[in-house]
């Protein structure tokens, strides 16, 4: 028996041999990588594959305000106007508009106003927007009828609500054309009660009515939910606002008060995009919200792609919507455009990717590498993966690494519309005011402060000094010599040079602060910097931060504490010197400058104005500036706002961030656009040359494979050997 | 033991009060209702207006725990406390404080946490145990020494280590599988090795040693040395008697934490971007949302208590000695 037993044994592991290489072959005969994390069906697809660290807490356009809801948003959704995707500086161009709408300037009686009426004299402007006929909407069951025209789901009951998670159960959806009449609907939408708009404050104060309209609505919702109770329906069209107003099927007009050209660029973002009030009744209707199917979780738009898969714990998925009016490639760009291939595309229709996929990605490890093994088509660089990717150059020049570039990735690199400074507190006695002491010791350590050093420890050379408020790109900038502050920097032929630090020791002293001491008492001088960051890389730059102060003898006590409590410091007026910064909405000096306004302060204005500065003469300049057109007099004014600021130094003025992404060769037209929500239309894939890459960078890798099994044997066999040793071995050795 | 596994649960009802109590003192110690609310409305153009409405619409406007300005019981009841507490004792989690459905995502959540958590918890067991008799057969001898250097070496390693090795070396550099992701279905179990692997791994070395303990100890027993005496084999010795009788801690071991495996890993459904619901507390306590916070605690206190009565019914069926009264 034993020899059987032996040979059974034998054959077995034979065929498990034979089976495990069997499997391994079978795993890659299909040819795909095996760490490819999406179906190997879509290889080749027109598919788009992108990332999301954090779930959007809105895809309601009412409520959608940040980058990673705007993302999904700003496709879906269609404003009246976009952004030019190729010119700079950034341009308004029509949407679904069939033109850039022109301000009608009106007195207080109504009469029209000539154009250069002056601002003060102008009580309300009205803008008329005509939009394109024939725009029609995804496909969505809220359009769904019946063979006699009535609405399928306008009238659900608990039992048709039977068997329904999510959008997609409703069997059956329609569409309809797109009409002005949605939106004066989501306009009014933004002085809804529940559905609390961030911008709806701030529109208050310039749409006719808006503000009473909210407490109208606010009124009518308390009536309607006592008699109702679940599924409460505001029909919003029977509620009119003064100040929008629907002229035809395809015109539509808001009146603001005032004079501010800057509505124009709020008609670009998805705030100002059209909601029909059908769709708003069909999610209102009771059950729905209990199944999470809400307008904030499904978005309906008539952009090119519609979301077809919202599940943001893992994937969200755009789908080409095939109902998309059309729209083509733009003939014109930059002078450089050509030259980069940006026009290669010129007047061919929109959208030339079929399917977005949106991976759930929390962390930058695994994000970053699977970016290099080709499974996202761009990427972003965080500060872990820089040395990877970019190598700077001895004359500062950014280039990629050798590696990268072997990969045939591609680096862009834009100046953010965005500032990051560090703020004095000009509510607080020692370093704010506007006495002349003040005054010095804040410029004292702006010019101790060495905003060129931090750029190159702290983020790799990713930004540029800041000499004002207003950053390259958006008008109002002023580049060269002129463009310089001359509190801060000399100028020289090579450059603005940051000024000696004994330049600074002796605004010191002239502040009453000779050697960091108080001139009256001899104590040293002990400044606060109150800040949110924790964690070691927040250490290192606040050791850096204090380094700075102590190159004038001036002691920086780091007040650290949570994100909470630092928001309630910067709202009660109680930090001292603190970092902040700001994400421009729209391309308009305004959206800078209001940073430095004093009525729009953040203590007891709840404003921007992290600073609390307010300055008569800058105000005042303000007000003229931000109601007035692009023009030589205009940046003129712009120069006289950033003089004064430089002088009274409430900010260290900080940086402009660069930003750095990077993209895979089959990935094309990627120009960094910072206003446009809407540039994924414009980007094409080639599909072919992604599978062919993934397919020769993702070959599995076998031998360690291999390795293992045969350390396992390595293992085992001494150990099986053993234990028959020990089974056969006697009490006795030797014995039988 | 009906009337013992009643008593157990009156006495979950003041530990479950308890902890909602300190649960809402320590998040509303941290954050405010303003605080909550700014985050909520975004961070650009929110007003004083919109924060006091926001507050209202979400049952946040009233007193934390006390109503000084109501009377009677009304002092009580009329809180925030007691309005975002009594109805989770009837297992009713309402809506997150955006909006959404909280028992409709935890049973979303739940699957792709027990995906991770229930191979791993298998593979795992098998693994230590094999791993301890394998040294408690060889007790003694280098293979013995071997091993338990070898658990403290992966004791004393960091679990941020492994998943990151593990990353690099299986899917980054012997691209054997993808980095991070998750699928349902059978897609899904290409996204899974990792991180079950990296599981089983990095609990073996603590695992083992801890069975180890078990198996020597149950070996040194005056009923082993009387199996040995009898000549039994010393594999049926140790598979027999040694290993039965090891596993009444093993089996209550892993029986305490088999209500919890419903919680998710937080770390490692991080790294590999697992949606368990591991991540959805992460993500809660960092969106401030106090309504999911709150539900999540009190589940996990509930999956607590329940695995200790499991426990206890456990012993009672593993060990005939056990008595519960």
């Amino acid at each position: 028996m034993q020899p059987d037993r032996s040979h059974n044994k034998h054959q077995w592991q034979t065929r498990l041999a034979l089976l495990c290489g069997l499997l391994l072959a079978l795993a890659a005969c299909d040819g795909q990588p095996w760490n490819r994390p999406y179906s190997a069906a879509d290889a080749a697809r027109n598919i788009y594959y992108a990332s999301f660290s954090e779930r959007p807490n809105h895809l309601d356009p009412a409520q959608s305000y940040s980058s990673n809801e705007v993302l999904f948003t700003g496709q879906i959704y269609e404003p009246p106007l976009q952004y030019h995707y190729l010119k700079r500086p950034y341009e308004l161009i029509p949407l679904t508009a069939t033109a850039v709408p022109q301000a009608r300037y009106l007195d207080e009686q109504g009469n029209s106003l000539p154009e250069d009426t002056p601002t003060g004299q102008i009580a309300f402007s009205e803008y008329d927007i005509h939009i394109l006929p024939g725009i029609h909407y995804q496909p969505h069951p809220a359009f769904a009828r019946d063979a006699q025209g009535n609405l399928l789901y306008g009238h659900l009951t608990a039992a048709d609500l039977d068997g329904i998670h999510t959008l997609g159960d409703f069997s059956a959806t329609g569409s309809r054309e797109l009409v002005a009449a949605d939106y004066v609907y989501q306009i009014k939408r933004l002085a809804h009660p529940k559905l609390h708009s961030p911008i709806f404050g701030l529109m208050s104060e310039y749409i006719a009515g808006l503000e009473d309209y909210a407490a109208t609505l606010e009124q009518a919702w308390v009536k309607l939910a006592a008699e109702q109770g679940q599924g409460v329906y505001l029909d919003l069209s029977g509620y009119p606002l003064e100040g929008v107003q629907e002229l035809d099927r395809y015109s539509y007009r808001i009146r603001i008060h005032g004079k501010y050209p800057q509505l124009l660029y709020w008609l670009a973002m998805p705030f100002f995009a059209p909601v029909p009030a059908e769709v708003d009744a069909f999610y209102a209707q009771a059950g729905m919200s209990e199944r999470n199917i809400t307008l904030d979780w499904y978005p309906v738009g008539t952009g090119p792609y519609m979301l077809t898969i919202n599940n943001p714990n893992r994937q969200m998925v755009m789908e080409r919507n095939p109902n998309f009016h059309g729209e083509n490639y733009p003939q014109q760009g930059e002078p450089s455009d050509r030259a980069a291939g940006l026009l290669d595309d010129a007047g061919k229709p929109l959208p030339f990717i079929d399917r977005i996929v949106f991976s759930l990605e929390k962390e930058d490890i695994p994000y970053w590498n699977k970016f290099l093994q080709g499974y996202y088509d761009s990427s972003g660089i965080t500060s872990d993966s820089f040395d990877q990717a970019i190598s700077i150059g001895a004359g500062g020049e950014v280039s990629l690494t050798d590696a990268m570039q072997q990969q045939g990735i591609q680096l862009n690199t834009a100046v953010a519309t965005s500032i990051s400074y560090t703020g004095f507190n000009m509510l607080d006695p020692v370093v704010g005011g506007f006495s002349e002491n003040a005054r010095k010791l804040r410029q004292a350590i702006s010019i101790a402060i060495d905003t060129e050093e931090y750029i190159s420890i702290f983020l790799n050379g990713r930004g540029i000094p800041a000499q004002g408020m207003i950053p390259p790109g958006i008008f109002g900038y002023v580049e060269g010599a002129a463009g310089i502050n001359s509190v801060m920097y000399d100028v020289t032929p090579q450059g603005p040079r940051r000024k000696p630090i004994e330049e600074a020791r002796r605004l010191l002293a002239e502040a009453g602060y000779p050697d960091g001491r108080d001139v009256e008492t001899g104590k040293p001088l002990v400044l606060n910097f109150d800040t949110a960051a924790v964690g070691p890389d927040a250490k290192a730059r606040l050791d850096w931060l204090t380094k700075q102060f102590a190159k004038l003898d001036l002691q920086l006590v780091i007040r650290a504490t949570d994100y909470n409590r630092f928001q309630d410091k910067m709202l009660k007026g109680t930090a001292q010197i603190f970092q902040w910064g700001w994400n421009a909405d729209y391309p308009d000096p305004e959206n800078f400058l209001f940073l430095l306004y004093g009525p729009n302060s953040k203590v007891g204005k709840n404003g921007e104005n992290a600073a609390n500065y307010t300055n008569p003469d800058f105000d005042r300049l303000f007000e003229q500036v931000k109601s007035m057109e692009n023009s030589p007099q205009r940046a003129r004014l712009i120069e006289q706002m950033t003089a004064i600021a430089r002088q009274d130094a409430p900010w260290v003025w900080g940086l402009f961030p660069k930003q750095f992404s990077l993209h895979h060769a089959w990935y094309k037209n990627a120009k960094p656009n910072l206003m446009a929500n809407n540039g994924l239309k414009y980007k094409r894939i080639e599909p072919e040359l992604r599978a062919r890459l993934q397919a020769s960078w993702n070959r599995p890798v076998l031998w360690p494979l291999y390795a293992f099994v045969l350390m396992l044997l390595a293992v085992i066999l001494p150990a099986l050997v053993g234990y028959r040793r020990r089974q056969r071995q006697t009490a006795v050795p030797g014995a039988h | 033991m009906f009337a013992y596994i009643v008593r157990r649960v009156a006495y979950a009802i003041p530990i479950l009060i308890g902890v909602n109590v300190l649960t809402f003192y320590l998040f509303f110690v941290v954050n405010s209702p303003d605080d909550m609310a700014r985050l909520h409305l975004g961070m650009k153009h929110v007003t004083a207006e919109a924060i006091e409405k926001w507050k209202v619409d979400h049952g946040y406007d009233k007193p934390l725990l006390l109503n000084s300005a109501a009377d009677g019981v009304s002092q009580l009841t009329d809180t925030i406390f007691f309005e975002k507490s009594v109805k989770l004792f009837a297992f009713d989690f309402g809506f997150s404080d955006d909006g959404r459905d909280i028992s409709y995502d935890i049973s979303q959540r739940m699957l792709p946490s027990l995906a991770i958590a229930i191979p791993a918890l298998l593979v795992g067991l098998l693994a230590n145990i094999s791993f301890a008799m394998l040294m408690a057969f060889f007790r003694g001898t280098y293979v013995d020494v071997s091993g338990v250097i070898l658990c403290v070496i992966l004791m004393s390693i960091s679990g941020m280590f492994y998943i990151i090795g593990g990353q690099f070396l299986l899917a980054k550099l012997f691209r054997l599988m993808p980095i991070s992701g998750y699928a349902g279905g059978f897609d899904g179990i290409k996204f899974i090795i990792l991180p079950v692997l990296i599981g089983v791994i990095s609990g073996i070395g603590s695992g083992s040693r801890w069975y180890r303990t078990f198996f020597l100890e149950e070996a040194g027993k005056d009923f082993v040395r009387t199996a040995r005496a009898k000549g039994l084999s010393e594999s049926l010795v140790m598979f027999r008697h040694v290993l039965r009788n090891a596993m009444i801690p093993i089996v209550t071991g892993v029986v305490v934490v088999l209500p919890l495996l419903f919680m998710g890993s937080l770390l490692t459904e991080s790294f590999f971007s697992i949606p368990g619901l591991g991540s959805y507390t992460i993500d809660a306590i960092n969106k401030q949302d106090f309504a999911v916070v709150r539900v999540m605690v009190f589940l996990g206190s509930v999956l607590y208590i329940v695995g200790l009565i499991l426990v206890d019914i456990t012993y009672t069926i593993v060990d005939p000695r056990v008595r519960l009264s």
